[in-house]
C-alpha cells in the first residue's frame, strides 16, 4: 500500500486518540488529585463526572475568544498554537509496538520511524519553549513576561542534565532509533528479570531518576511550574489567554506529558515488552489485570455507596472485563497486547506526575537554578561517566 | 515531491532571512531567524544529512536562539531606532552584497558542471552512527579542541556576565 | 494515490547548484543585515544567519562528495557557533549594564 495512503491513515487513528487521551487526561488528573486531598473531584456531569471534558471542551468552545487591547496581536495569537503543534509533532515519533501484520499489510505501531528519533524529539521539545517564551512576552503583563523568562531559562537549565540522562542508557542500547532502543530491551536476565534499561539491562535507575526529574521540569509541572506560579505570576504566562488559545496551551501541557512519560517508557522501561515472560504467562497478564479491575467494580456495583453506582459501576465494570477477554482474540492478540503494555507503563507514569502533585511543595526560583546546575547536572555528568566506564570494561 | 519541498522550504529560509534584516524589533529578527534554522534543518534531511538535521534543530533552534530570545526578553530591548550616522556601508552595502551573490552564483554554476542531482534518499552516510564514528575517529583531534574552546567559553560567559563587575 | 499525482511528482529531482545557490543567498542577506542593522542582537542574528549558510553549503557538498566530511566542518560550526553565542550574549548583557543601550553607533567610546 502506498506510504501515504497508509500515513493518513495512521494519522486518522492516532489523532481521535490522541485528543480523546487529552480530555480524559485532565479528568483522571482532577480525579486522582482530589482523591489525595480527600475530595471527591468532578461528579456532577455525568457519571463520576466522566462527562465533564465534554463539557470543558463546550466551554472553552464558546467563550469569548477575547484578545487585550495591549498585546502584540500577531505574536499573542501565534504562540498557543505554536507551542501545541510542537507538543503534538513529538509524538508522531514514538512507537508504540511492534511491527505488525493486519490484514496482509506490513506495518510498525507508530506513525514514523526514523534513525534520529530520539533526537528529533529533544528538538522539538526544546522548541516548545518558544510558545511560552513569546506567550509571556507578547502579553504584554510584568507577570505573564516573568513567566515567560522562567521557562525559557528553566528549559535551557533542565535540557542539559536530561540529555545527559538519555545519553547513559544510550551507550547501552548503541542507537537513536526508538524502535532499536526497545528491541535491544528484549529478554529476561535468569528467565525473569526483564532487560529494561532500568532493571537487568543496565541499571539505569539514576538516569531514570535524573531523566524523571528533568521531564517535570520540562514540561512545567509541579514542583517545577515557576513559569505558572500561580500565588506569585498570577498565572504566569498564561494569564491574558481565553478560550481556545489557553486550551492550546492546555493541551500543549498534557501533550508533553505524554511525549515524557512515553520517552521514559520507550527508554528505560523497555517499551510494549511485558513485564513478564511469555513462557509464564505475559500473554494472560492483560486479560487478568483488566478482570481484577472489573472485580473490583462489580463489587462497587453489588455494594452501592450512591444508588447510581449500581448501573454505573456495573457498566463500567462490563467494559472492562470485555476489553480484557480482547487480549485473548486471536487476530487482535498481536495488536493490543503490545499497545496495552506500552500504554500501562506510561499510564503508570503519568499517575506518577499527577501523584508527585498532590504530594510536593513548588521550588522557590533560585532553589530551581541551584538544584539543576550544581545538583543534578554533576550528578548526570557522573552517571554518564560511570556507565561510560562500565560499557567500556563490557566491551573489553 | 523532492522540487516541491525543496521549493517550499527554500521559499521559506529566504523569506525568514529577508524579515531577519527587515523587522524593526529583535524579536520578530530572532523568530525569523528560527524559522530559517527549521527549514534549513529540513533541506538537512533531504540532502541525507539526518544527524545534522536533527543537531540544527537541538542545538541552534532549541538552545542558541532560545538563549537569544531570552536575552531580549531579559534585556527588554525595544524595536530598533533610526540611526542618525548613515556610513559607507548605508551606500555601498546593497550594490556589494548584490554584486557577492552574483558572483558566487556564477562561481557555482561554472565550476559546479558535474553536480549530481539531489535526489532525497540517495546518500545514506548522514546517520549518527556515521557522523559518529567518523566524528570520534578521524576528527577526535579537532573536536577535542573544541571541547577546550566551549569550557573556555563557558568561563567567560560566567566570568563576563557576573553581577560585581568594575 | 500515485495515480492522481502528476507525473514524475515522486522522481524528480533538485539540481545541485540550486542549494548552493540558496546558500549564497542567504549568506548575502546575512551580510546585508550585518552592515545594515543598527542593533547588536540583530547583527549577532545575522551573523548566526551566515554561519547557517555556510553550514548548508557543507552538506550539500557532502552530498556531492558522497562523504560524511562536509557534515562533521558543519558540525564543528555549529559547536563553535554556540561557543560565541554564550560569550557574545554575556557580552551583550555587559555592554546593555554598563551602557544602557543596544544600538552600535552609540557604543563608540573607551570611557563610559
Amino acid at each position: 500500500m502506498d506510504f501515504i495512503l497508509l500515513s493518513i491513515l495512521k494519522t486518522a487513528i492516532a489523532a481521535p486518540v490522541l485528543l480523546g487521551t487529552l480530555a480524559y487526561l485532565v479528568w483522571i488528573e482532577r480525579k486522582v488529585l482530589a482523591h489525595v486531598q480527600l475530595r471527591i473531584g468532578p461528579s456532577r456531569v455525568g457519571p463520576h463526572g466522566l462527562l465533564q471534558p465534554i463539557a470543558d471542551a463546550i466551554k472553552l468552545l464558546t467563550k469569548e475568544d477575547f484578545i487585550p487591547s495591549y498585546v502584540n496581536k500577531f505574536y499573542y495569537w501565534l504562540a498557543p498554537w505554536l507551542a501545541l503543534m510542537f507538543a503534538v509533532t513529538a509524538i508522531s515519533v514514538i512507537p508504540v509496538g511492534p511491527v505488525v501484520e493486519v490484514f496482509g499489510i506490513k506495518t510498525n505501531m507508530g506513525q514514523a520511524d526514523i534513525s534520529i528519533g530520539l533526537l528529533l524529539i529533544l528538538g522539538l521539545t526544546g522548541m516548545g519553549v518558544y510558545g511560552i517564551a513569546l506567550a509571556g512576552w507578547s502579553s504584554n503583563n510584568k507577570y505573564s513576561l516573568l513567566g515567560g523568562l522562567r521557562s525559557s531559562a528553566q528549559m535551557i537549565a533542565y535540557e542539559l542534565p536530561m540529555a545527559m540522562a538519555i545519553a547513559s542508557p544510550l551507550l547501552i542500547v548503541n542507537t537513536l532509533n526508538l524502535r532499536e532502543i526497545v528491541n535491544a530491551q528484549a529478554g529476561y536476565t535468569f528467565g525473569i528479570v526483564p532487560n529494561w534499561n532500568v532493571l537487568g539491562g543496565g541499571l539505569q535507575i539514576f538516569s531514570f531518576i535524573i531523566y524523571l526529574i528533568c521531564a517535570f521540569a520540562e514540561t512545567n509541572r509541579i514542583p517545577f511550574d515557576l513559569p505558572e506560579a500561580e500565588n506569585e505570576l498570577v498565572s504566569g504566562y498564561n494569564t491574558e489567554y481565553s478560550s481556545m488559545k489557553f486550551a492550546a496551551f492546555f493541551m500543549a501541557e498534557y501533550c508533553n506529558i505524554i511525549t515524557a512519560c512515553s520517552v521514559a517508557t520507550t527508554l528505560f522501561l523497555g517499551g510494549w515488552h511485558p513485564i513478564i515472560p511469555n513462557e509464564l504467562g505475559g500473554q494472560f497478564l492483560p486479560t487478568l489485570i483488566c478482570m481484577f479491575f472489573a472485580g473490583v467494580l462489580f463489587y462497587h456495583a453489588l455494594n452501592p455507596s450512591r444508588p447510581s453506582d449500581r448501573l454505573s459501576m456495573g457498566v463500567i465494570g462490563a467494559v472492562i472485563l470485555g476489553l480484557g477477554l480482547m487480549f485473548q482474540v486471536p487476530v487482535v492478540k498481536d495488536l493490543a497486547q503490545p499497545l496495552f503494555w506500552f500504554a500501562s507503563k506510561a499510564g503508570f507514569l503519568i499517575f506518577f506526575f499527577i501523584w508527585v502533585r498532590g504530594t510536593v511543595p513548588r521550588f522557590r526560583y533560585d532553589q530551581l537554578m541551584r538544584f539543576a546546575w550544581l545538583f543534578l547536572f554533576p550528578a548526570a555528568l557522573l552517571n554518564l561517566l560511570v556507565t561510560a566506564f562500565i560499557v567500556a570494561v563490557k566491551s573489553n | 515531491m523532492d522540487v516541491l519541498l525543496f521549493t517550499f522550504f527554500a521559499l521559506v529560509a529566504i523569506v525568514g532571512a529577508v524579515s531577519l534584516v527587515v523587522q524593526k524589533h529583535p524579536i520578530s529578527s530572532a523568530l525569523s531567524l528560527v524559522s530559517v534554522m527549521v527549514a534549513l534543518s529540513v533541506l538537512f534531511l533531504l540532502l541525507g544529512a539526518e544527524f545534522i538535521a536533527a543537531a540544527q534543530l537541538v542545538v541552534y533552534s532549541g538552545a542558541i536562539m532560545v538563549l537569544f530570545v531570552f536575552v531580549i526578553m531579559l534585556l527588554n530591548a525595544g524595536a530598533e531606532r533610526e540611526s542618525r550616522k548613515a556610513g559607507l556601508a548605508q551606500f555601498l552595502g546593497l550594490p556589494l552584497t548584490a554584486a557577492l551573490l552574483v558572483f558566487a552564483s556564477y562561481v557555482i554554476t561554472q565550476s559546479m558542471s558535474n553536480a549530481k542531482a539531489v535526489k532525497f534518499g540517495a546518500f545514506t552516510g548522514g546517520g549518527p552512527r556515521e557522523v559518529g564514528w567518523t566524528l570520534f575517529t578521524q576528527y577526535l583531534l579537532p573536536f577535542e579542541v573544541t571541547s577546550i574552546l566551549i569550557l573556555v567559553a563557558i568561563a567567560g560567559a560566567v566570568v563576563l556576565a557576573r553581577k560585581e563587575i568594575d | 494515490m500515485s495515480q492522481f499525482l502528476p507525473p514524475g511528482f515522486f522522481t524528480a529531482t533538485v539540481p545541485l547548484n540550486a542549494y548552493l545557490i540558496l546558500s549564497a543567498i542567504l549568506f548575502a542577506i546575512g551580510a546585508c543585515g550585518f552592515l545594515f542593522r543598527k542593533n547588536i542582537i540583530t547583527i549577532y542574528m545575522c551573523i548566526e544567519l551566515m554561519l547557517n549558510a555556510v553550514n548548508l553549503s557543507f552538506v550539500t557538498f557532502s552530498y556531492q562528495f558522497g562523504k560524511v566530511d562536509g557534515q562533521i566542518y558543519s558540525f564543528f560550526v555549529m559547536v563553535v557557533a554556540a561557543a560565541e553565542a554564550a560569550v557574545g550574549l554575556a557580552i551583550i548583557l555587559t555592554i546593555f549594564r554598563n551602557l544602557g543601550t543596544l544600538q552600535i553607533d552609540e557604543i563608540d567610546s573607551l570611557k563610559n
